[in-house]
């Protein structure tokens, strides 16, 4: 690859490209790096350097996967898992979004009612499991709740915090168009909260999957959760693994596609 | 106290004569819950200025000039005092640091004021090009204002500001940060628009040179509690040319004569 510039010699050229080869070539190698964790785990349990009872090799772990792919059996728990997960994310999300926007534009409300969030939020939310598998039962509506309550909080106090640190300036700017409360609240609050609000949404997300996770342990018949679990009794480690791997990769998918939407919904932020 | 200085050039009729603003006695102070203290922003401030009329404010910083437009913009409220506007719109504000939304585009932005009051979409795309075509910003209509020079985003406020023709345009020393190059382009070209749209317009400015330049009137306050301490014709014919007319004598007499008034303010 060579670009001629009138003035400077091909030397020149040379060195002054040099930097952004480099950083091409640590790019490429960034993509393959954690393969390469897995090449070196399989080849400790090749040689038995770790316990294969408890590590089985990726490579029998991969076999474990297509089986269950090739069975289609993994795939109704992917589908239980992503549907209470997503239910539960959009009760929490909404009314956390739109609390934190309240709250955060109005002083005397924030005043009053912040002080019932502070104290709530800090209760565990796999604390309250218990209570709510009571209430909800051990189907579907438990594990909505439970979600929703995790994501509520989350959503909540980055609106929040978005809100806050709106320049005032854009507030002024409104009120001297002539913004009515609501036009406030819907053309300049909202976007200016924008990036905060998406910070939330990943934290969500990966919090999600880590209370569906716990969920589905405790009271589930269905679900990646349930699976894990499950094999866990019988002792079926590889299978435990695969259940591992793609509750992992769902939280990374959805991260991956808020990640996405972000950057098509807020294109003004750095990212 | 008028300091007299022979008007030329626009000569005020008996139909502009009227007074869109008058402030009389106004006084704003603000309180300090934390450590219990009040601090005066502005005292006993009055003026007047006339339909069409092209007043700028001039004062050190913290002088409460900002306060006063603020109050004249319905963004403060006065403790004491009167403010009377003869307009069926509020004023329209040009701010001081980049105000323009980052999330909306040029022609968004701009459009801003207009889509708050249902208007057309139609309408809207319209009167936005002529804006945009007014202020230079064409070309960059659907460009972010991350991708704008500061020059630009003001110009985009300007825009804004004038985009649902009120009658008062209120500006807060719109081209303080810019660079000295970008701020006389700026003002020749704040003055044709002015000069064409035939707006009231108040605007803040710290900068005398400034204030001269623009300006049919110069208002001169005091240092923080600022108050009116003189009132200067301004006496250069329109249309104005922002360089040529840095090579009239009455130019730099009229300098010297507000920086002598600045340095002779009392420090309260």
């Amino acid at each position: 690859m060579t670009t001629a510039h009138p003035s400077l010699s091909p030397d020149e050229i040379e060195r002054l490209k040099a930097p952004a080869r480099r950083e091409r070539i640590y790019r490429i190698f960034s993509y393959f790096s954690p393969l390469l964790l897995l090449l070196l785990w399989e080849v400790a349990a090749q040689v038995a350097l770790i316990d294969r009872r408890f590590f089985p090799p990726p490579s029998a772990i991969a076999g474990t996967a297509w089986q269950m792919i090739a069975s289609l059996e993994l795939f109704d728990h992917i589908g239980a898992t992503l549907r209470r997960v997503w239910v539960g994310y959009a009760m929490g999300a909404i009314p956390g979004v739109l609390l934190g926007l309240i709250l955060g534009l109005s002083a005397p409300a924030r005043r009053v009612l912040g002080p019932i969030f502070a104290a709530l939020y800090p209760v565990p939310k796999i604390a309250i499991l218990p209570l709510i598998l009571l209430i909800f039962g051990v189907g579907d509506a438990s594990k909505f709740v439970v979600i929703a309550i995790g994501v509520f909080f989350l959503m909540f106090y980055n609106t929040l915090g978005g809100v806050m640190q709106i320049p005032q300036i854009y507030l002024d700017v409104a009120r001297n168009a002539g913004a009515t409360k609501f036009q406030t609240f819907r053309r300049v609050a909202l976007p200016s909260a924008l990036p905060s609000i998406f910070t939330g949404l990943k934290l969500a997300a990966g919090s999600s999957f880590i209370i569906i996770a716990a969920a589905e342990f405790l009271g589930a018949r269905s679900g990646v959760g349930f699976f894990i679990w499950a094999s866990w009794q019988t002792f079926a480690v590889s299978r435990m693994f695969v259940g591992i791997v793609v509750i992992s990769a769902m939280g990374y998918l959805t991260i991956l596609a808020l990640e996405a939407l972000e950057r098509h919904l807020v294109p003004w932020a750095k990212h | 106290m008028n300091v007299a200085v022979p008007q030329e050039g626009r000569t005020s009729g008996s139909a502009e004569a009227a007074s869109v603003i008058e402030v009389r006695n106004l006084v704003k102070a603000f309180y300090d819950a934390s450590g219990d203290r009040i601090t005066l922003a502005a005292t006993d401030v009055n003026f007047t200025v006339r339909r069409g009329e092209f007043v700028c404010i001039v004062g050190p910083s913290g002088c409460g000039k900002t306060t006063v437009l603020r109050i004249l913009a319905g963004l403060e409220q006065l403790l004491s005092g009167e403010v009377r506007i003869d307009s069926m719109t509020q004023p329209a504000m040009v701010f001081q640091e980049a105000s323009v939304f980052p999330w909306l585009t040029v022609s968004q932005n701009v459009a801003f004021p207009l889509s708050l009051k249902g208007v057309s979409a139609q309408k809207q795309r319209e009167r936005v090009a002529e804006l945009l075509a007014l202020t230079g910003l064409t070309e960059f209509a659907d460009a972010h204002p991350h991708q704008l020079s500061g020059g630009m985003k003001q110009r985009v406020s300007v825009a804004r500001a004038l985009v649902d023709d009120r009658d008062i345009l209120l500006m807060d020393e719109p081209f303080g940060a810019l660079d000295e190059q970008t701020r006389l382009t700026l003002q020749q070209e704040l003055l044709r628009i002015w000069e064409r749209t035939g707006k009231t317009v108040v605007f803040i400015t710290h900068s005398v040179d400034e204030a001269l330049t623009l300006a049919d009137r110069v208002l001169v306050m005091s240092p923080r509690p600022g108050t009116m301490v003189a009132d200067l014709s301004v006496p250069f014919e329109r249309p104005r040319d922002v360089v040529e007319m840095r090579r009239d004598k009455r130019f730099w007499d009229l300098t010297y004569e507000v920086w002598r008034l600045l340095a002779a303010a009392p420090e309260h």
